[in-house]
């Protein structure tokens, strides 16, 4: 043994879940700083990781800084846990921290998820990691960064109020599908990641604590569990979720998920549900294995757990 | 032959009072004083002081870059100024120089107080949004949250600056120069400021519908006692609407008084010279 191999520690490949313990520290105070502001978007340096920008590396980051050896891991893409990219990020977190994975959102500690929010109400101590594109919901409307900072900071948000008057005047209806632009504690707006409008509801007054990330833009924010979380309305003309009913699971027959849509070769759609977690324990369900399904957040019959909070769609005329 | 005001003629020997003129006893509604502005080595605007009276119309003329424009800027409060006060007279705002208000208090008092109207639409409207839209954001900002309330206040607004109500919802870009300055005029007036602030209105306009949208002008300042500013370097448009006129040049006031005075007798070289090229 060399005089240098002594005076060293043993080789290490990686750190404890990939980023160096700066790196982590760093991410959790600006988490912090995040939960204290909700909806505030805190900057933060991204570092590189082996997947590309735009791939989740915002979701990831937080991940990593938050997992442990005792936690227990589920990643979302599009709903789907079986999805490259969901297949990707929950092998590398594993592989880097050596925790659990599983695809129960009812025993998962922390949720990494593309697009999707689970059906099945999440409880306190589970935290939900979004990956998010965009974080800048003023972006369509200003695209001066330094300008939109002023924006959030004198809660000048007309401008978006004005593309919401624009989209009824021409279509009669709220245009934006996923996204939709939320009011965070009454204080600032966010843009709540590439979530279907069936999934912004879930945000409001939850249990859990929500994360939302973006590597490539290197901001996050969050919304602290029993947070008012209320997307943007006019008065008399009420925000309202995917017109579904009447959509029924091929293999369940169940109603009121949010569904996929499954064109056939005769012209016409079949449904199955989009979260395949929850779809798994129906099926197990059926074939009479014991599965623990939890509660959901939209009943049978279409009703938010949350009485009062959603208007009953209404079939555009 | 009068001898009303002979001694022997009086009634209860009361001296007779005469009411002074009315803008001799109001106050101003605007009140700007010693404003100055410099861009790097320009001085764009050295010393500039003027009063508008409530339904009152001031003219400002001079030739490009004698600092007219950078006078209506900065009493849109889009521009701070390097020295001067500037106050309006209204409600919980008497004696306060708008210039020492942050940027937030600023943002609301042209907000609810000041209508502008630019010589370019693209300043003043977004070009791809409906017209209505364009003067429900004057609303939108101030916190309107009922969509009824916001169509009824943009048909409103339209209306009175005599835009035809069938095509609201059509965005300006679409619309010819005349209705656009209609849409710009709607969204200056549609919170019912005081004070209107018009930058060349219609400089650009064909003669006949200069002559329609100086009309709207007009009965709206009739209509609502409104302090009006108009900037333009056509004196046919200042001799039309204005009642008193201030020609600037080089930043500086070299003229001002009551409009047919300095037009038709103008005391200045340089006004003289101005109104003779015009006229």
């Amino acid at each position: 043994m060399t005089q240098l191999e002594a005076l060293a520690k043993p080789r290490e490949d990686y750190a404890f879940a990939f980023l160096d313990p700066f790196a982590k520290r760093e991410l959790r105070r600006r988490m912090l700083k995040a939960i204290a502001i909700p909806g505030y978007q805190v900057p933060y340096a991204s570092r590189e990781l082996p997947i590309a920008r735009g791939w989740g590396t915002g979701g990831l980051q937080v991940t990593l800084s938050l997992v442990g050896p005792d936690s227990i891991i589920k990643v979302i893409d599009q709903g789907a846990d079986d999805s490259v990219n969901a297949a990707n990020l929950r092998r590398f977190i594993t592989r880097m921290s050596g925790a659990e994975t599983t695809t129960d959102t009812l025993a998962a500690t922390i949720l990494q998820s593309r697009h999707r929010i689970p059906e099945e109400v999440m409880g306190e101590g589970q935290t939900l990691v979004l990956q998010v594109p965009d974080p800048e919901p003023l972006r369509a409307v200003q695209s001066d960064s330094s300008a939109t900072h002023q924006m959030h900071a004198d809660a000048d948000y007309g401008q978006l109020w004005l593309v919401l008057y624009e989209q009824l005047v021409r279509y009669k209806q709220y245009l934006q599908g996923a996204s939709y632009p939320s009011l965070v504690n009454k204080r600032y707006v966010i843009s709540p990641s590439p979530i279907p409008r069936w999934d912004t509801p879930k945000l409001h007054q939850a249990a859990h604590l929500t994360l939302l990330s973006a590597g490539r833009e290197k901001r996050l924010y969050a919304v602290p569990p029993y947070t008012d979380v209320y997307p943007l309305e006019f008065d008399d003309v009420p925000f309202q979720v995917e017109d579904q009913r009447g959509w029924e699971d091929r293999v369940t027959r169940v109603l009121n998920k949010f569904m996929n849509e499954l064109p056939q070769a005769d012209g016409s759609s079949q449904y199955e549900i989009s979260d395949s977690g929850y779809a798994q324990k129906l099926t197990a369900h059926l074939r009479g294995e014991t599965a623990s399904i939890g509660a959901t957040y939209y009943d049978d019959e279409g009703n938010f757990y949350k009485d009062g909070y959603l208007k009953p769609p209404v079939r555009p005329d | 032959m009068d001898t009303s005001n002979h001694p022997s003629d009086r009634i209860n020997d009361a001296p007779i009072t005469l009411d002074a003129p009315r803008l001799t006893r109001a106050t101003p509604l605007l009140r700007a004083h010693g404003l100055f502005k410099r861009y790097g080595r320009i001085v764009a605007v050295e010393d500039v002081s003027l009063d508008v009276y409530p339904g009152e119309i001031l003219g400002i003329v001079g030739e490009s870059g004698s600092g007219k424009s950078s006078v209506l800027r900065l009493l849109n409060l889009e521009e701070m100024p390097d020295a001067g006060e500037y106050t309006l007279d209204l409600p919980d705002m008497r004696g306060v120089n708008l210039f020492t208000l942050d940027r937030f208090q600023r943002r609301e008092v042209a907000l609810f107080h000041i209508g502008i109207v630019y010589q370019n639409p693209h300043l003043g409207l977004r070009m791809r949004y409906t017209s209505s839209g364009n003067v429900a954001e004057r609303l939108l900002v101030t916190g309107e949250r009922k969509f009824a309330t916001l169509r009824q206040a943009a048909r409103d607004s339209l209306a009175a600056s005599e835009f035809p109500l069938n095509r609201m919802d059509d965005p300006p870009r679409v619309l010819s120069g005349g209705m656009q300055q209609r849409v710009q005029l709607a969204k200056a007036i549609a919170l019912q400021p005081r004070v209107l602030l018009l930058d060349e209105p219609t400089t650009g306009l064909d003669v006949s519908v200069q002559a329609a949208v100086l009309d709207t002008l007009k009965r709206l300042q009739r209509e609502r006692q409104l302090a009006l500013v108009i900037v333009s370097h056509d004196l046919g448009v200042i001799r039309a609407l204005a009642d008193r006129v201030m020609v600037m040049r080089d930043g500086r006031v070299i003229e001002a008084g009551l409009a047919d005075q300095v037009l038709d007798d103008p005391q200045h070289a340089y006004t003289q010279q101005l109104v003779h090229a015009k006229l």
